[in-house]
C-alpha cells in the first residue's frame, strides 16, 4: 500500500492508526539493513493517539494524516537524538525540531524514528556512518547508497511507507537508484533547511523519499509549507501538484552521459525509459551535456569548503563528543575532532580548509565559483529548448560493501550525473526504471528547471502510470 | 630628523537594536550569563541566521551620514577561526562587499563599515573559564579608517565626533567602559616624506585615556627599535592599561588564516532607491550642525553652543525651552548652570533627565518678570528635577511668590530699622556693611517671598529719609 493509500485506510477508519504504526515497529524490528538508528516508539504512540482521536472527530489534516514517517538522522527532532551518524554527534538532543519535521507532524504525520547515512551527509554508499553501514534490501551485501542510504532502504524494505532525505550532489537520488524508490531534491529554496545539520549550505535540500511518485508529491506539498527562520526559503506558497501529465513535454537526453564510464545494463534501463516518455506522448531529443569533466572537481571544492566551516562548531566544547585527554584548548580541540570525526568527514574538512587557505582560494575555491556560475548558464541555455533533462542517476547499481571504502576518487566519480543539478540549485525526481542483472533495481532522473516540481511530478507520473518497476519492493514485501 | 607617527583606526560600535542580528534573542547589554540566547546565536546544529533590517538600518543610518558609497548588492562573509568564544567557529562579517566604502568624518577619510556579529565572553573563575554566550550575535559595525592620523590628539578628536555622531544618529550608547565602542589602532612610524613603515595593531583599547597611553608606547617602541637599527615587526599587540604596556598577541608569520568566505546561509541583500530614502529622510540634524544653528537662532557663545550640544537629549529640552520660553539665555543657563549641575550630584545620565519644557519655560517666566526670586527658581528646578513637581504648585505651596506690594515691604522695613538703631547709626556713619545686615533683617521677616530688588529700593528710601534731621 502506499502511504496516501494507508492515510485513506486510516481516515476511513478500515485501520487504527496505532495498528499501522505497530506494524510498522515490527517490521523495523525485524530489519536486517541497520537503517534505523533511533526509534521514538513511546512518542509515536502518543501522537498516533492523539492523531486516531482527530480522525474519529472528523478533523482532516492532510492527505497522509496517520502516516508513519522516518527521518534522516542529521534532520532535528525534538527530544530525539539528532546524530548525523557520527559518534561526535552520538548524545545530542536538539531542542527544537527542523521546520520540515514540524510541518509534517502538522499534516498528522507520525515520526517513527531515524534513519542511517554517511557521516554528516558525506558519501555515496552509507558505510561512513559511526553506526555500521547501511545494507541494501535487494542484497544486504550491497550498499544502499548515501547519503541517504536508511532513508531508501527503509521505504525499500517495506519498513516505513514514507521518509525525509537530504541531498548535497545526489544523496537522495542515488540511494533511491540503488534501492528502487522513488524520491525528490527540491529546488534549492523549496524546503526549508532550518535544522537541517548543514553540510554545504548552498548546495543542501531536505527532500522525501517513498514508493512512488504520489506519495513523495504529497509529502512535498507538505514540507514545502512557509518557514521564516531560513533566509534560503523563497517560496511564495507552497506547491500544489495538479493532475497534468507529459503530453508534448520536450525532454533533452544528454547523449555525452551514455558514452563509457556508465555499466551497459543502466545505459539499457535508461535508454528504454525514454522510448517509454516518447509512448507517453513527450518529444525526446539528444544533446550534449557542457563541462562533464569541471562538474565533480567544482563540486568537492564548493561542498568542502562549506563544510570545513559548517563542522567547525564541533569543537568538543559545548555539546557532542569531547575527549579525556588533557591538555590546553588546542589539544582538546585537535583530539577531540581527531577522534569524533571520522575519515571521510576529515578528509573533506582538509580539502575544505585547504582550498579556503589564503594563497589557495583563488585557484580552487573561487574558480570552482566560476564553474558554477558556468554550470547554471549552462542548464539556463538548456531549458530554453527543454522542459526536462533525461538521465542516469548513477552509472552502476549498488556495489558490494566495502567494495569502494578505500577508493574515494572511484566514490565520488559515482556523483557525476547527480552534482551538477545541486551546483545550480535544480530540481530533480529519481525513479526506478528496471533491474540489472543481478536483479538489483536502476534509477533516472528527471532534472527540471527551477521552481519546476509540478511538471517534474507530471511526468514522473506518466511514466509510473505506464511502469511497474516502482510497485516491486525488495524480497517481496507489501 | 623628527619621526611621523601615522595611524588608521578600527572602531567597533555596538549597536542599539531590540534584537540580535541575526535572530530574536535581546541584544541589551548584561544579563544572566546565557539568558539571552537561542539555537541560533548559540550555534546549535541546523540552526540558521536570519538578518534583522534594523542592523541594516544603522549601517545605512551612519553611511549616509559620513558620505559614503552604499554597496547597493551587499553580502556577509564568514570569517572562520576556533575559539571558545565563538560558538559557530566563524564569526558572520563582511569582506568582499561590505555596505558602505568611503565617505568622511571631519579630515579623516573612512575605508569602510561593515557589519558583523559580536562573540561571547569567557568568564574566568577560580572553577575553571565559563562561557556566556549574551554577547553572541549583538550587532557591531567597524568603522575602518585610511591611514590619516598623525597625532594621539587628531585620533582623540576623531573618536569623540565618531561617538557624538553615533549617539545623534541613536544607532550606539557609545559607552566604552561597557564596551559599546572599541577601538583597535594601527600604528606606524616613517621619516616625513618617506613611504609607510611596518605597522602594529595594538587591541584591548578600553578608554580615551588608555587609547592615549597605548599610542604613545607604542610610537615609542618603534622609534626605538628602527633607532637602534632593528625592524619592526608586523604584528597584533594587547594593550594592558595597568602595567601600561603592549604585548604581542600574535605575529603576521603566525597570523591566523580565517579563510574568509561568502556565507552561503545569508542571499545577497539588495538595497533599493525607496529604502535608501526612508533611511535618508529619517536622519536627524548632527551635532556639529546643531551647533551652528543654535549658535546662529539664539544668539548663543561658541562655547554654550558646545556644552549643550554634547548630549543630544540636552540640545532638544533647551531648544523646546527656549523656543517656549522665548528667553534663549534664560534657557541656555538653566541647563548649563542648575541643570547640569543636578546631573552631576546625583549622577543622572542625559537620556534620564526628566523636565517638561513647558514648565520650565512657564518657571522662567516668572523669574522673569520678578514673580519669584533667582533663589526660589533655583529651589522650584531643584524639585521638578528630583520630584518632577508642577512648578506653579510647588511655588504656591511654599509660598515663593514675591511680595511686590509696598506697604508690607515698608512695614518690614520700618520694623528693622526701629529694632536695629545701632545698625542705621553705623549705616549713617558711612559703614556699607551695616545696609547688608540691614537688607538681611528685612529678608528675614519676608522669607523666599521678598524680592531683593523692591527691599533695597524701599530700604534706601527710608534709610535717606531717616538720616535727615527729625
Amino acid at each position: 500500500m502506499t502511504a496516501l493509500e494507508l492515510s485513506a485506510a486510516m481516515q476511513a477508519k478500515k485501520i487504527g492508526v496505532a495498528e499501522v504504526l505497530q506494524a510498522q515497529f515490527t517490521r523495523v524490528e525485524q530489519s536486517q539493513c541497520n537503517a534505523f538508528l533511533a526509534l521514538a516508539k513511546e512518542r509515536a504512540f502518543a501522537r498516533a493517539h492523539e492523531i486516531q482521536a482527530k480522525i474519529d472527530a472528523g478533523e482532516v489534516l492532510s492527505p497522509l494524516m496517520g502516516v508513519p514517517i522516518a527521518i534522516k538522522d542529521n534532520i532535528s527532532t525534538k527530544d530525539i537524538a539528532t546524530t548525523c551518524a557520527s559518534k561526535m554527534l552520538q548524545s545530542y538532543v536538539p531542542v527544537f525540531s527542523a521546520t520540515a519535521v514540524e510541518h509534517l507532524e502538522h499534516a498528522g504525520m507520525i515520526v517513527l524514528g531515524k534513519l542511517n547515512m554517511d557521516e554528516f551527509a558525506m558519501g555515496g554508499s552509507s558505510e561512513t556512518g559511526h553506526f555500521g553501514a547501511v545494507r541494501n534490501p535487494w542484497n544486504v551485501d550491497c550498499v544502499a547508497g548515501g547519503s541517504s542510504g536508511g532513508s531508501a532502504a527503509a521505504v525499500a524494505a517495506g519498513d516505513v511507507p514514507l521518509t525525509l532525505g537530504s541531498d548535497t550532489g545526489g544523496s537522495i537520488r542515488q540511494p533511491c537508484a540503488f534501492c528502487g524508490t522513488t524520491g525528490i531534491k527540491p529546488t534549492y529554496g523549496a524546503v526549508s533547511r532550518y535544522g537541517l545539520v548543514a553540510y554545504a549550505s548552498s548546495l543542501d535540500q531536505i527532500g522525501p523519499i517513498g514508493r512512488d511518485i504520489n506519495d513523495c508529491a504529497a509529502l512535498l506539498e507538505i514540507i514545502s509549507a512557509a518557514c521564516d527562520n531560513d533566509n534560503t526559503y523563497v517560496m511564495q506558497q507552497p506547491f500544489c501538484f495538479d493532475r497534468s501529465d507529459c503530453q508534448g513535454m520536450r525532454i533533452g537526453l544528454p547523449r555525452n552521459y551514455f558514452a563509457s564510464g556508465i555499466a551497459d545494463d543502466v545505459k539499457q534501463s535508461v535508454l528504454a525509459a525514454a522510448r517509454e516518455f516518447e509512448a507517453a506522448g513527450a518529444h525526446i531529443e539528444e544533446f550534449d551535456m557542457p563541462l562533464m569533466d569541471e562538474m565533480i572537481q567544482a563540486y568537492y571544492v564548493i561542498a568542502c569548503a562549506e563544510a570545513s566551516s559548517n563542522l567547525s562548531r564541533y569543537d568538543g566544547l559545548k555539546y557532542g563528543y569531547r575527549s579525556d585527554e588533557t591538555g590546553d584548548l588546542q589539544t582538546l580541540y585537535k583530539v577531540s575532532r581527531s577522534e569524533g570525526l571520522g575519515l571521510e568527514v576529515k578528509r573533506r574538512i582538509m580539502l575544505g580548509s585547504f582550498v579556503l587557505s589564503s594563497g589557495y582560494y583563488d585557484a580552487y575555491y573561487k574558480k570552482a565559483l566560476q564553474v558554477r556560475a558556468l554550470i547554471k548558464q549552462a542548464y539556463d541555455e538548456l531549458f530554453a529548448r527543454f522542459d526536462m533533462i533525461l538521465s542516469p542517476v548513477a552509472p552502476t547499481t549498488a556495489y558490494k560493501l566495502g567494495e569502494n571504502v578505500d577508493d574515494p576518487m572511484t566514490m565520488y566519480m559515482g556523483d557525476i550525473y547527480t552534482v551538477s543539478v545541486n551546483l545550480a540549485g535544480l530540481p530533480a525526481v529519481s525513479l526506478p526504471c528496471g533491474f540489472d542483472k543481478q536483479g538489483l533495481p536502476v534509477g533516472l532522473q528527471l532534472i527540471g528547471n527551477a521552481f519546476d516540481e509540478a511538471k517534474l511530478v507530471a511526468a514522473a507520473r506518466a511514466y509510473q502510470r505506464r511502469t511497474d518497476f516502482h510497485t516491486k519492493l525488495a524480497g517481496g514485501a507489501q | 630628523m623628527s619621526w611621523e607617527i601615522v595611524m588608521g583606526l578600527e572602531v567597533h560600535a555596538e549597536l542599539l537594536t531590540k534584537t540580535k542580528i541575526f535572530c530574536g534573542c535581546r541584544a541589551s547589554f548584561g544579563g544572566e550569563p546565557n539568558t539571552h540566547v537561542c539555537p541560533v546565536c548559540s550555534g546549535m546544529p541546523g540552526a540558521l541566521p536570519k538578518l534583522n533590517r534594523a542592523v541594516v538600518d544603522c549601517a545605512l543610518r551612519l553611511g549616509l551620514a559620513l558620505g559614503c558609497d552604499i554597496t547597493r548588492h551587499c553580502k556577509f562573509d564568514r570569517k572562520n577561526y576556533f575559539y571558545p568564544d565563538l560558538p559557530k567557529a566563524y564569526q558572520v562579517s563582511q569582506l568582499y562587499a561590505p555596505i558602505c566604502r568611503n565617505g568622511k568624518l571631519g579630515d579623516i577619510r573612512l575605508y569602510q563599515i561593515h557589519m558583523e556579529e559580536d562573540a561571547g565572553k569567557l568568564l574566568h573563575t577560580a572553577h575553571g573559564t565559563r562561557m556566556d554566550f549574551n554577547r553572541c550575535g549583538v550587532p557591531l559595525l567597524e568603522i575602518v579608517t585610511q591611514p590619516d592620523f598623525r597625532s594621539t590628539e587628531q585620533v582623540l578628536a576623531y573618536l569623540e565626533q565618531l561617538r557624538e555622531t553615533l549617539v545623534y544618529l541613536d544607532i550606539c550608547d557609545g559607552k566604552m567602559q561597557e564596551g559599546s565602542l572599541r577601538c583597535d589602532v594601527n600604528l606606524s612610524v616613517r621619516r616625513p616624506g618617506e613611504d609607510f613603515g611596518t605597522r602594529t595593531e595594538t587591541k584591548n583599547l578600553n578608554s580615551f585615556k588608555a587609547i592615549g597611553r597605548a599610542i604613545a608606547y607604542e610610537a615609542q617602541r618603534q622609534i626605538a627599535l628602527l633607532e637602534s637599527g632593528q625592524t619592526v615587526t608586523q604584528e597584533t599587540r594587547r594593550w594592558d592599561d595597568n602595567k601600561e604596556q603592549s604585548y604581542s598577541m600574535r605575529s603576521k608569520e603566525n597570523a591566523q588564516d580565517y579563510r574568509y568566505f561568502p556565507e552561503p546561509d545569508l542571499l545577497p541583500m539588495h538595497i533599493d532607491e525607496a529604502w535608501l530614502a526612508r533611511v535618508q529622510a529619517s536622519l536627524p540634524e548632527l551635532a556639529a550642525a546643531k551647533r551652528a544653528r543654535l549658535a546662529q537662532e539664539f544668539g548663543l557663545s561658541e562655547y554654550g553652543a558646545k556644552l549643550l550640544t554634547e548630549h543630544k537629549e540636552l540640545a532638544g529640552l533647551f531648544e523646546d525651552i527656549a523656543r517656549q520660553s522665548g528667553q534663549p539665555k534664560e534657557a541656555a543657563n538653566l541647563i548649563i548652570g542648575e541643570i547640569m549641575r543636578l546631573m552631576n550630584s546625583t549622577n543622572t545620565l542625559p537620556e534620564d533627565v526628566r523636565l517638561d519644557a513647558g514648565k520650565a519655560a512657564l518657571l522662567i517666566a516668572l523669574v522673569v518678570d520678578s514673580s519669584i526670586s533667582r533663589a526660589a527658581f533655583k529651589q522650584t528646578v531643584g524639585a521638578m528635577f528630583t520630584h518632577g513637581v508642577d512648578p506653579q504648585a510647588y511655588i504656591d505651596e511654599n509660598g515663593l511668590r514675591m511680595v511686590n506690594d509696598n506697604s508690607a515691604v515698608e512695614q518690614a522695613v520700618a520694623k528693622a530699622l526701629a529694632e536695629n538703631p545701632n545698625a542705621v547709626a553705623d549705616y549713617n556713619a558711612g559703614l556699607e556693611k551695616a545696609f547688608g545686615f540691614l537688607m538681611g533683617q528685612v529678608m528675614r521677616q519676608l522669607g523666599r517671598a521678598g524680592n531683593p530688588e523692591v527691599v533695597r529700593k524701599v530700604l534706601v528710601a527710608q534709610l535717606t529719609i531717616a538720616e535727615k534731621p527729625a
